[in-house]
């Protein structure tokens, strides 16, 4: 991209490619015949290159995200696999302003980046990223700060529910009975003691414009919920399921049906929150049985030692959080859905599935 | 026991023999696998404590506090960005003199952003009033991890107990673990006189008025000073149920008549003795000190061990820009008051991690023959790699 | 002092590799240092790891810049020529290979090995970790460190079925080289 006085042209002429409205009404709108290619506003704002590990669920949420938000944005990115695998000095995977400053303060750092914006009458729009980590632990109270004070932010968090970049190890995202390198299965221990923080009821609370759950394995699903935010002036935030192969211990080339199964057994809800008042879900038509999820990922292996009583008392456990977030969030969907765009109900996506049967 | 381990193995396993009773564990590179080891030793049920995953290492430390300050031993260890996260907390602690150890696992802190091996983590909460000792191996590092509960309960002191991140942390050597017997036979139960207790009320941590803040300083300040004996003191008692020390405050090795020495703090030291059996007959015999108790720092004794040299090196594993080296300069102080001390050359080498090669020890001495040799530098930066108005 | 190189890519057990070999050379009865070279590493990038043996302990803590062995976990790193950067004269390299040794012997001088560790790995313990055949294949060209020694690593680091596969396939792997191939530059 040409330095120096081009900037601001550039930047219209990738507006308009791209579907975002006109900065001003005396900007010109766009007169263009479109190719097929560019009809698809894909935009590239997290370019190949980077050095995700095969099958990282993280890596795809991100470029699915960036796609949608389109080139008018600046991006802060908490410490995490994602900053870590995009930014190996002295190359970067970015084609938008990036800033990378600690692991606990993305949110806080957004909130000043959105303060300029707003001083200097400019709307490009703030986007702040983190993990798990970096959103239901260490960087909380930051996110807490921002959503209070109703910053024009998105706030994406890539759940991976887990410490992922530093090793595996758990967080308050990880769920229930997990396996992580700091709740480890043993004699004394079935995995992660407590239950994963209910981030969005907490989300909720703060009583923002929108929050939402989104998953990789609906990446339409995804992109509409990122676009519904990009235009929405006050802070949005955005939840994503990101299977981690490496410390999930499924096969990297499982991760969309890994997604799909935590959706389709109730323990990842798939919700929209407007002002903290649930209004819109993803149905699930059948229900599967958590196991059909948990039978994937070696992360849950303890939990079918057939040999151990603790393993079915903990296999009825998680089934009760999933039957729970199916009535809690009215997920039961019935019959054949007639908007069935995705074709879930029929299709099975990616031929016969590789390693476990 | 004598086995084959990885650093971070041995320092949970050392933890584990001191029987603390809360630990507080938040992830950071290099320290990982201190904590994964101890929940490992928790969920089989090898040690029994209250094992609690914190959200962030402002809560690791605070949690640690408020352990402490109810009588129970407490550990936590952290590195780089988590120690600068958790430095308000570390003066707290150290200020209101509550004991507890840490291991910070030396990392650089950013930014930049890197997860490599330098001080200038702990050398940034110098002046926060923990004891602060550095080790040069892995064994250095367990035996000064149990060495330093008791001194922390012996002295109302909190002790960091650092060494360098990857290069010893995740690096697999021979170590000696001592046995159960050992360590409970060398560490009592842990005793905190001031500690919360509805049988005898106090309040910790109140509002101190300038009439009495310079005397909660001083005092502070006279207790590092007294903490110098305790810490000799403990590293003798040591040898006596090990047989193994750990080098007290600083230990000195090389010829008598030496008229350069080089001194340094953690795994640098090792480089420099290895170097000097490799190059002394080639460059010459330097005096190597190694420094193990930076703070306290043991001023009286490193007068005694510089007695006789023309030159010294300080190797410094942290720069305070602006200035130049942090240790160089306290030693530059602290040798002022000698009549005759010794030059010294202050060289910062290993920032961010970059690697220290055994011929550093032939390159230091010739660099210093030089008579315009300069006094500081970041004697391994290599300015070809910076634009001229950068250099 | 004896000193390797062991250069693989994520996943392959490249770290588990060093520290393997310096457990086996402790059962041995020498003191033993091993570490990695550290990155922000993911699966697949290419990774180093460090391994010293001695009699006496060992205080130099920098990377190993003169190997006196380099064992290559995986052959496509070799289109770096740089990669054996460093490699004493009289040096050894041992690469997990199916192509034969002068395959390699271009770019490399030194002796070069190549044995198919990842087929064998992948034919006795059923996954393609080549790290414990390759550790074995190379104590047998070595023999500074007994076979037996290496056992009592891999007894201290599994256990059950997954032990006992290995222990097959050190087995196995030892005998696919020329014993003794290697011994007088231990000696150097």
């Amino acid at each position: 991209m040409p330095q120096g006085s081009d900037n601001s042209k550039r930047l219209s002429e990738l507006r308009m490619k791209h579907g975002r409205p006109p900065a001003s009404p005396s900007e010109p709108t766009a007169e263009r015949t479109e190719t097929l290619r560019e009809a698809q506003p894909r935009f590239r704002g997290l370019e190949s290159g980077h050095r995700a590990c095969q099958g990282c669920g993280e890596a795809l949420a991100a470029r699915l995200v960036m796609e949608s938000a389109g080139p008018d944005v600046m991006v802060a990115n908490a410490t995490g696999c994602l900053e870590v695998f995009t930014t190996p000095w002295p190359q970067s995977a970015w084609r938008v302003p990036w800033i990378h400053s600690l692991f606990e303060n993305s949110a806080a750092v957004a909130s000043g980046m959105e303060s300029a914006m707003k001083a200097k009458g400019k709307n490009t729009k703030v986007l702040s990223f983190g993990g798990d980590g970096g959103t239901y632990d260490i960087g909380f109270q930051a996110l807490s700060g921002m959503l209070e004070r109703h910053h024009n932010v998105l706030y994406v968090t890539y759940d991976n529910e887990a410490y992922m970049n530093t090793g595996i190890q758990r967080s308050s995202s990880t769920p229930h009975a997990a396996t992580t390198t700091t709740s480890p299965a043993g004699k004394e221990r079935m995995g992660k003691r407590h239950l994963k923080k209910d981030l969005l009821s907490i989300i909720a609370a703060h009583h923002i414009p929108y929050a939402a759950s989104a998953s990789v394995a609906y990446p339409a699903d995804l992109q509409r919920k990122v676009r519904y935010a990009m235009g929405v002036e006050g802070p949005t935030f955005l939840v994503i399921h990101s299977p981690c192969p490496l410390g999930w211990r499924h096969d990297s080339a499982l991760t969309i049906e890994v997604a799909r199964r935590a959706v389709q057994c109730g323990l990842f809800p798939l919700v929209e929150l407007d002002r903290g008042a649930l209004t819109n879900i993803m149905p699930i038509r059948e229900p599967r049985p958590v196991s059909d999820y948990l039978e994937l990922q070696g992360r849950f292996s303890h939990l079918f030692n057939k040999k151990d009583y603790r393993a079915q008392e903990e296999l009825d456990h998680l089934q009760a959080l999933a039957d729970h977030n199916i009535e809690i969030y009215g997920l039961r969907g019935e019959g054949v859905d007639p908007v069935d765009t995705t074709g879930m109900s029929h299709v099975k996506r990616g031929g016969p599935l590789a390693g476990r049967n | 026991m004598r086995e084959a381990l990885e650093g971070s193995q041995a320092i949970a396993r050392a933890v584990a023999l001191a029987k603390p009773d809360v630990v507080a564990a938040y992830p950071i590179t290099p320290q990982t696998h201190i904590v994964e080891n101890i929940s490992k030793l928790v969920a089989d049920g090898n040690l029994h404590t209250e094992f609690v995953s914190v959200e962030s290492e402002f809560s690791a430390a605070s949690v640690v506090l408020g352990a402490a300050a109810a009588g129970a031993r407490a550990y936590t260890a952290s590195a780089s960005q988590g120690v600068m996260l958790m430095s308000e907390v570390m003066f707290n602690i150290a200020g209101l003199r509550v004991p507890l150890v840490m291991t910070i696992a030396n990392r650089a802190v950013g930014g930049p952003l890197s997860i490599w091996n330098d001080q200038s983590d702990s050398m940034a909460v110098r002046d926060s009033g923990w004891i602060q000792l550095h080790c040069i191996s892995n064994q250095e590092a367990v035996d000064t991890t149990l060495q330093a509960f008791r001194i922390a309960q012996e002295t109302d002191l909190p002790v960091a107990v650092c060494m360098d991140g990857f290069v010893l942390t995740h690096t697999m050597e021979v170590i000696d673990l001592p046995d159960q017997e050992t360590v409970d036979a060398f560490l009592p139960e842990f005793e905190f006189a001031r500690a919360l207790d509805p049988a005898a009320p106090k309040s910790m941590g109140t509002l101190v008025d300038p009439n009495y803040f310079p005397e909660v300083r001083h005092s502070h300040h006279a207790a590092m000073g007294k903490a110098l004996a305790k810490i000799e003191e403990i590293d003798a008692e040591f040898e006596k149920v090990t047989g193994r020390a750990s080098g007290g405050l600083l230990t000195v090795e090389g010829p008598k008549k030496a008229k350069v020495g080089i001194i340094g703090m953690g795994s640098v030291v090792g480089t420099m003795m290895a170097g000097r059996e490799h190059y002394k007959k080639e460059i010459g015999d330097a005096r190597i000190i190694k420094l193990r108790s930076y703070r306290p720092f043991p001023a009286k004794a490193l007068r005694d061990a510089v007695k006789g040299l023309d030159k010294l090196v300080v190797i410094d594993r942290a720069i305070s820009p602006g200035l130049g080296g942090v240790l160089g300069t306290e030693v530059s102080a602290v040798l002022s008051t000698l009549t005759k001390a010794p030059k010294v050359y202050n060289y910062a080498l290993g920032l961010g991690g970059r690697d220290i090669p055994e011929t550093t020890y032939r390159d230091l001495l010739q660099t210093i023959e030089d008579k315009d040799a300069p006094r500081f530098a970041v004697l391994d930066a290599d300015l070809d790699k910076l634009p001229p108005e950068d250099r | 002092m004896i000193e390797y190189r062991i250069h693989g890519r994520g996943g392959q057990g490249s770290v588990a590799a060093a520290y393997l070999l310096a457990a086996a050379a402790f059962e041995a009865g020498f003191t033993c240092q091993a570490f990695p070279a550290f990155g922000a590493e993911r699966r697949g990038a290419p990774v180093m790891a460090f391994v010293r043996i001695d009699e006496k302990p060992i205080t130099l803590r920098s990377q190993v810049r003169e190997p006196d062995y380099l064992i290559v976990q995986d052959d496509t790193l070799l289109l770096d020529p740089n990669l054996a950067s460093g490699l004493k004269p009289g040096g050894a390299m041992l690469v997990n290979s199916r192509k034969p040794a002068d395959a390699f012997a271009a770019n490399f001088g030194g002796r070069i090995v190549t044995f198919a560790a990842t087929d064998l790995a992948n034919k006795i313990i059923g996954r393609p970790i080549p790290n414990t055949a390759l550790l074995a294949a190379f104590l047998a060209l070595s023999e500074h460190v007994p076979q037996d020694a290496l056992a009592a690593a891999l007894k201290g680091r599994f256990k059950g079925a997954v032990l006992e596969k290995n222990l097959d396939l050190i087995a196995e792997a030892a005998k696919a080289v020329e014993a003794g191939a290697w011994k007088e530059t231990a000696d150097a």
